[in-house]
């Protein structure tokens, strides 16, 4: 099989409780990102979804290494990353980059445009001299679609939807092969998601990268992924190629998270799975499937064991303990022991 | 259709330069208007003192010990007979130096250790924390008059006396701007682009808790001709018979009921350029924020 | 002759900033509400659509003020209603929910006590009556096991549970108008889900009138029978639920519309609207939409173009598509 551009295994992260008098009733800390594995190749969209609190995010930036991950690896290239030596982790910084969520706060209101976007360049020793370096940035902020005039100004005299041009922009002027793109337009308005959806589909087809694509809207996730990853509780519970996973989900809980959003069609059908109850907090997972205590065919056998991902599917899978054959097609099964 | 690719994208007109700049000093703000003109003329007396003073500071004459007020000695004279105006105006000179010196240096100290307490975290943040609270414990006046009833009363001395008092102001409001700052996206935006660790402290983390800093400099530039004053006044500070506004109270405290000018005049000095000073920290504070210029 | 409206709006305008260089947020919004009905108020940031929510209850503060218009409840210009007056209004006839459920909590005090509050205020209960009825009201929202939960402080809710306090609070009083300023946004798509079938049930139980304010088109499409779109501060398009998403006239609202991503497919590329939502006070004469849009003629940049109907209840302000004649 071919090498995929990145392979995380197994991945894990657990974050001290905050407070040492008060980690009593959590002695455990709070488990972010708990056994994840996934891979990305080239030139793929794969997307992350899910609540806030399932982790999403942290996984992100644990494939990053913006966050040292507790257990498990991340493979770039067919290299481990704790293996590498700071050269080459500079490297693959250099490869890797995110765009952020906040297209406010991700900025410092302090620097210039020509200064945030050159900030990798220069970092990376890509473009030296001061004419060479606004040339090129002048260059890239064309390709975001911003007017090259833009770089002398700061952050504060742009809209939402152009300081995430920019964001975009300092993410790929080192030429990277991997992004990370943390819900990019969830903070934008509806008018300008769009634009912003496109712009990432149309550098992807220039340059050839792969996302990571982070975001909880299930709309917008369809239209950019080319696989999609459900996450609850720190957990994969389904993971397939995005036709299959929208068209049929497997977990009750990707059926609850289709159900559930509203569709701009007045005359749309509504079948929804409403969910009880709230996501419960990280540090207090429930035993067996984390999912147990919302789902509507919890049986005892899924507070005593955690289910396993299982393939449903050739490159599709889902963890449930009744994912074969799809719940919502058959009743579930009476026969628990 | 339009590519997102095409430059479709029109720009919020730039707002003119040193915009924040001509806000502070814009007639809507009359206080600051005054505080400014106050600290103009207190920096050019300050530096044009030897043009302007009609006397020599320190020539002694014993015909004319603790005179009032006249034409010849605007505020009269001490009880060696030096012109308390001349004095007064030397006095500024003294009250710049000491008023710029301590800040810049507790400035520089106190928001290198808050810094990297507050970015850094664990071990460092937990001494750096314990000192500046060990030191929060004094009042800056006693730990003043501490430091210098050992040292002795230099100059230097007394500059490195009340920068010592100060460090931990700029340590605590350093570090609490850091830890606020390091939340902020683009602190992980520049970890993420590969920045080092010293860069994003320099590029990022230092430009956006300037503000506070230079706040608290300017509204310390105040506390320190205040506390170098207190200092003369105790004998701690300035030594005779250099000129300054502590020293000059004190030397007018024994001709009290005599003549009251030295004192008036002097404290006068010292209300009217803190006040000054104070009211321009508090419009800085107004202006500073990146978000609202 | 058509029955009163329980809420008339008419050529609301809302000015920010000095009163010699306004900024107008708000210019000539006019919308109704009648008894029961579900009214949508959709537009982006800077549409002024959450000014005109707090415009009808007079919360403007400073430096916004509120330079010209009515807003009739019932028949009565609660404009022209001394200020005094409005406390009576708010709470007791018309409730408001807001968008973020932390912070429109008083974290210092028992849930029981903040729902309790409006109760202390509009009616005339005595100490027991009044535990009762927040009780009833807890329970109405779908917080389990009301009773033990009065004493809770809003931290030891979830979003979602804070979200349905905020609405047993804005119920106490049987309202007349639910305000609800994007009540679902802060929140995830599950309890999204819980909150608005919440919502709709309130409105069959209870009767009261809901005046949506939301960016989301979904949302809007499922709560609403009616649409008023709001683009810089003016209305846009105004109609029937249906009419707006199948037979949308306006530009901007076929932009918007088209623009969004769906769940039930999958084109590969979006449409777009280019350019960005113009910032208060730097439209000029001439249909604000105008920087944006596709299908501009010269007459476009000199007049705002009114609202004219183009169908039964179905008003658009466009040139072009409306064919509006003025």
């Amino acid at each position: 099989m071919r090498e995929p551009l990145i392979r995380v295994e197994n991945i894990g992260k657990t974050f001290d409780a905050p407070g040492r008098l008060l980690r009593g009733n959590s002695a455990g800390g709070v488990r972010a990102v708990d056994g994840v594995s996934l891979a990305v190749d080239r030139a793929e969209t794969v997307a992350v979804v899910g609540e806030s609190g399932c982790g999403k995010s942290t996984l992100g930036r644990l494939i990053l290494r913006l966050i040292e991950p507790s257990e498990g690896r991340v493979v770039f290239e067919g290299r481990d990353l704790a293996a590498l030596s700071a050269r080459e982790m500079r490297e693959v910084r250099r490869q890797a980059q995110m765009v952020f969520q906040d297209p406010f706060g991700s900025l410092s209101p302090r620097r210039t445009v020509a200064q945030i976007v050159a900030e990798p360049l220069e970092v990376f020793g890509i473009v030296r001299g001061r004419r060479a370096m606004r040339d090129r940035v002048a260059e890239i902020l064309t390709q975001v679609g911003l007017p090259a005039a833009a770089m002398d100004r700061f952050p504060r005299s742009f809209s939402g939807g152009q300081r995430q041009r920019i964001g975009i922009a300092r993410a790929i002027a080192a030429g990277p092969s991997f992004v990370v793109a943390d819900e990019p337009v969830s903070a934008l308005d509806v008018s300008v998601q769009a634009q912003i959806v496109n712009l990432l589909q149309d550098l992807q087809a220039a340059h050839g990268f792969s996302y990571l694509f982070i975001a909880h809207d299930l709309a917008v996730v369809r239209h950019i992924a080319d696989r999609v990853v459900v996450m609850y509780l720190g957990r994969v519970v389904e993971i397939g190629p995005k036709q299959q996973v929208y068209r049929a989900p497997h977990h009750p809980y990707t059926q609850a998270l289709l159900s559930a959003v509203p569709q701009p069609d007045p005359d749309a059908p509504r079948q929804r799975i409403v969910l009880a109850g709230d996501v419960p907090s990280p540090s207090r997972i429930p035993s067996g499937c984390s999912f147990r205590t919302r789902c509507p065919l919890a049986q005892e056998v899924c507070a005593r064991e955690r289910p396993p991902l299982r393939a449903v599917k050739p490159g599709h899978a889902a963890a449930c303990h009744f994912a074969e054959p799809s719940p919502l097609s058959a009743a579930p099964p009476s026969s628990s022991p | 259709m339009s590519s997102a690719l095409e430059p479709a994208q029109d720009l919020a007109p730039e707002e003119p330069r040193f915009a924040a700049l001509r806000r502070l000093f814009s007639r809507e703000r009359p206080a600051t208007l005054v505080a400014s003109a106050v600290v103009l003329v207190f920096v050019v007396v300050a530096l044009a003192a030897p043009w302007l003073a009609p006397h020599d500071p320190l020539a002694q004459s014993y015909l004319r010990i603790n005179t009032y007020p006249s034409a010849e000695h605007w505020l009269g004279t001490d009880q060696f007979g030096r012109d308390v105006f001349s004095r007064l105006l030397y006095g500024a000179r003294n009250s710049l130096i000491f008023g710029l010196v301590s800040p810049a240096i507790a400035a520089v100290v106190g928001t290198t250790l808050g810094v990297a307490a507050g970015y850094f975290g664990g071990v460092i943040d937990r001494t750096v924390s314990r000192l500046i609270d060990t030191l929060l414990a004094f009042p800056e006046l006693l730990l003043a008059i501490m430091v210098s009833a050992v040292l002795g009363g230099g100059f230097w001395n007394v500059v490195m006396v009340i920068a010592v008092a100060f460090v931990p102001g700029f340590a605590r409001v350093a570090r609490s701007a850091t830890l606020a700052v390091k939340q902020e996206p683009y602190i992980e935006a520049a970890v993420a682009v590969g920045l080092g660790t010293m860069k994003t402290i320099w590029r990022h983390v230092l430009p956006n808790i300037s503000a506070p800093v230079v706040v608290l400099a300017t509204l310390w530039v105040a506390s320190a001709i205040r506390l170098e004053a207190s200092l003369s006044f105790l004998g701690l500070g300035t030594q005779p018979p250099n000129p300054s506004w502590g020293n000059i109270i004190r030397d007018g405290l024994g001709n009290i009921f005599g003549s009251p000018w030295p004192i008036i005049g002097a404290g006068f000095a010292i209300t009217v350029v803190v006040l000054a000073f104070n009211i321009l920290g508090d419009a800085m504070r107004d202006l500073l924020d990146p978000e609202i210029q | 002759m058509m029955p009163e409206p329980l809420l008339a709006v008419r050529d609301l305008v809302v000015d920010f900033g000095k009163p010699g260089a306004p900024l107008r947020a708000v210019d000539g919004v006019g919308f109704e509400v009648e008894a029961g009905g579900a009214v949508g108020l959709v537009g982006e940031s800077g549409s002024g659509k959450s000014v005109t929510a707090l415009s009808i209850l007079r919360l403007i503060g400073a430096p916004g003020r509120i330079a010209g218009g009515e807003i009739r409840l019932q028949g009565e210009d609660l404009l022209a209603l001394p200020a005094a007056q409005m406390p009576e209004i708010r709470g007791r006839d018309i409730a408001m929910i807001f968008q973020e459920p932390m912070s429109s909590l008083n974290p210092l005090m028992t849930i029981g006590d903040q729902v309790g509050e409006a109760l202390l205020l509009h009616q005339d209960l005595d100490r027991a009556a009044r535990r009762a009825r927040v009780v009833e009201l807890l329970g109405l929202v779908g917080i389990p096991d009301p009773a033990s939960r009065l004493g809770a402080y809003p931290h030891q809710f979830s979003g979602g549970m804070r979200q349905r306090v905020m609405i047993a609070m804005a119920l106490a009083c049987h309202p007349k108008l639910l305000i609800a300023d994007e009540p679902t946004t802060a929140l995830d798509v599950t309890i999204q889900a819980q909150v608005l079938e919440l919502m709709k049930r309130i409105r069959d139980t209870t009767g009261a009138a809901i005046l949506l304010i939301s960016h989301d088109l979904g949302v809007i499409a499922e709560m609403c029978e009616r649409v008023v779109v709001l683009y810089a501060g003016r209305v846009v398009e105004d109609g029937e639920v249906r009419a707006i998403f199948h037979r949308a006239a306006h530009p901007y609202t076929r932009g918007l519309l088209q623009s969004i991503p769906r769940l039930d497919d999958d084109r590969h590329r979006l449409s777009q609207i280019p350019g960005s939502v113009p910032l208060p006070g730097r439209v000029k004469a001439g249909c604000p939409f105008l920087g944006r849009c596709g299908l501009r003629i010269a007459r476009c940049a000199e007049q705002m173009p009114p609202l004219v109907e183009i169908a039964d209840r179905h008003r658009a302000a466009c040139w072009v598509t409306a064919g509006a004649r003025g």
